[in-house]
């Protein structure tokens, strides 16, 4: 068993959640409500990592944070390091990678609060981060919670980006999901069973957590 | 308070072309079919939505002006909203709701306006725990605890079955005398109107078709042509009087006695009648061996033609006035002029349950 993989794998997948979580609020709202030229080409680019094969997604942020790119002497200038296959840089290319995730759901969640409840909010005196915070958020909850348990849940399995970007440095870029390839590769079959039943264990547990979060918010409406 | 001015004009989505006056303290309602652009005019007002050119002025303070460039948000302008589908918090309870419009949230304060919309002990329920009548009385008390300087009813009885909807149309009169505030109520229900507004603008297709006074706008034949002319009626006054052992109740009327079907209320209690003008007989004797159980001496004040084959004729009884929609015929055989004495004819059973309401007509019996 790689710990040090697997702790790893999880501050990844908590720093990546613990950015986008914004991020989904307020462009997950901004979609939902907002009606402008373009938003069919801004939904399509959110969703456009979820297609494209995660090897060529991974090339292209290579391309984009490598050295003598814009991103990447800035980065490079600001923390004298640089950010192609540093934890920092899979950081940021989980963050992209998980956009669609993180965005989607919560959109949906937002749409499901009715736009008179919204209008009666407004009519109630509260401004629209009032509004926000004490009618919306509380409505499209699910929406924004299984936003974030995906991003999570996805974050630990993600491999083809996180080899790209990341490489396979251990303590700094060797996630779980890489790790259990290194040791299907050396052959060694039951560490790379254990670690796949950790991962399993663990993504049931959060999918399990937010069903009981939202059948509880469910119960709450009804 | 003071009062409310409202001018709207657009070309789209609706065409629209309005402007009205509501004086503190005044209900007006605000009728026409659905598409005819009176929701807008709500949504205007609150700042739901904009019009090519409005302006919204309530008590010397302009929340629209577009020709001044004045748009204040909908979140700054003090107004209460109820809406048609009530549109509660569903993940808040009736008391929540009501302390979210509130400035400073005040759970006693909130209870009590609860209170005022006979509410209490349901405070801590949540909208999906509530009947469709106790989620509108919250929307009323909801409205109220923003302490708005005008009053928004967009349909707000719409969603509830006849019994519940007599009930709260009870209640919005009681009510009215705790409003200060200018209120617009938008209904298609001329009999609802009609129970409830001081004051009407019947508007068609983004237009105003005729404003006046609810009696005024009732009796209009023009008005209500839009609307169904058999909306014609005369409210009247009266006090009841007494339930009477075969289930008829005897109310004091200026016209004198009026049997009616089983009005709810206990004797003493000040309620309105609302007199369908096309249920209305005229005679010129007064008629004997009739079904009929009140015949109301008067004398004609006008006849009125209306478009078709009908007029109407203003009876004035003991100072108010009975509308009688009756072919010109009729009216010509009996050669109706002003001044004559007729007797009105009307069938108990004509009168609806529902168009028996307590009064805020209450104080001009009294007069």
């Amino acid at each position: 068993m790689d710990w040090t993989a697997l702790t790893l794998s999880l501050q990844l997948a908590a720093w990546t959640v613990a950015i986008l979580l914004p991020v989904s609020v307020f462009m997950g709202r901004f979609l939902a409500y907002r009606r402008f030229r373009g938003k069919g080409l801004v939904e399509a680019l959110v969703m456009l990592p979820l297609v494209l094969p995660p090897t060529v997604f991974g090339f292209y942020l290579l391309v984009a944070f490598g050295r003598n790119t814009p991103v990447g002497d800035l980065w490079q200038s600001l923390f004298g390091q640089p950010l192609v296959f540093s934890f920092e840089g899979l950081v940021v290319a989980s963050v992209i990678v998980n956009l669609p995730f993180a965005i989607q759901p919560a959109q949906r969640g937002f749409e499901a609060v009715a736009a008179d409840v919204r209008e009666a909010a407004k009519c109630c005196g509260m401004a629209p981060m009032a509004s926000l915070w004490l009618v919306e958020l509380p409505l499209a909850w699910p929406g924004v919670m299984t936003a974030m348990v995906l991003t999570f849940a996805h974050t630990l399995g993600e491999f083809g980006v996180v080899l790209m970007v990341g490489g396979s440095i251990p303590g700094e870029t060797k996630t779980i999901a890489i790790a259990i390839y290194d040791r299907v590769q050396g052959f060694d079959d039951r560490g790379a069973a254990i670690m796949s039943g950790v991962l399993v264990a663990i993504s049931l547990f959060t999918i399990a957590l937010t069903q009981w979060m939202s059948a509880r918010m469910g119960r709450r409406l009804s | 308070m003071t009062a409310l001015e409202v001018m709207a004009r657009a070309t789209a989505p609706i065409p629209l072309d309005v402007s009205f006056r509501v004086e503190p303290g005044e209900l007006l309602a605000l009728v026409g079919h659905s598409g005819s652009g009176k929701t807008t005019l709500l949504r205007t007002i609150a700042g739901l939505w904009r019009p090519h050119a409005a302006r919204v002025v309530v008590g010397g303070m302009t929340w629209l002006d577009t020709a001044a460039g004045i748009d204040l948000a909908p979140h700054r302008r003090r107004v209460g909203f109820v809406f048609q589908t009530y549109a509660l918090f569903p993940h808040m309870t009736a008391v929540q709701n009501v302390m979210a419009a509130m400035d400073r949230p005040d759970r006693a304060e909130a209870g009590r306006t609860l209170d005022l919309v006979n509410l209490s002990g349901l405070a801590d329920r949540r909208p999906a725990q509530l009947s469709g009548g106790q989620q509108q009385r919250v929307a009323v008390a909801r409205a109220l605890a923003r302490k708005p300087h005008a009053l928004l009813l967009d349909e707000p009885f719409s969603a509830v079955d006849r019994a519940t909807r007599e009930k709260l149309y009870a209640e919005i009169i009681a009510l009215r005398r705790h409003l200060a505030m200018p209120v617009v109520l938008v209904t298609h229900d001329m009999n609802e109107a009609q129970l409830l507004s001081d004051r009407m603008v019947v508007v068609a297709q983004g237009h105003t078709i005729r404003e006046g006074t609810t009696a005024q706008v009732m009796a209009d034949p023009q008005a209500l042509r839009a609307m169904g002319i058999r909306e014609l009626a005369a409210m009247l006054p009266a006090i009841i009087a007494a339930h009477e052992a075969d289930g008829l109740t005897r109310l004091d009327a200026p016209t004198g006695p009026l049997f009616l079907p089983g009005v709810v209320g206990a004797p003493g209690a000040r309620v309105q009648v609302r007199i369908m003008a096309h249920e209305v007989i005229l005679s010129r004797q007064r008629p004997i061996g009739l079904s009929a159980q009140n015949i109301i001496a008067g004398k004609v004040a006008r006849v009125v033609p209306g478009a078709g084959p009908g007029v109407v004729v203003h009876v004035d009884v003991g100072g108010h006035e009975i509308l009688a929609r009756i072919t010109r015929r009729a009216a010509d055989q009996m050669a109706l002029t002003p001044g004559d004495a007729v007797h009105a004819i009307l069938k108990s059973m004509s009168v609806a349950r529902d168009h028996v309401t307590p009064g805020p007509g209450s104080a001009r019996v009294a007069d």
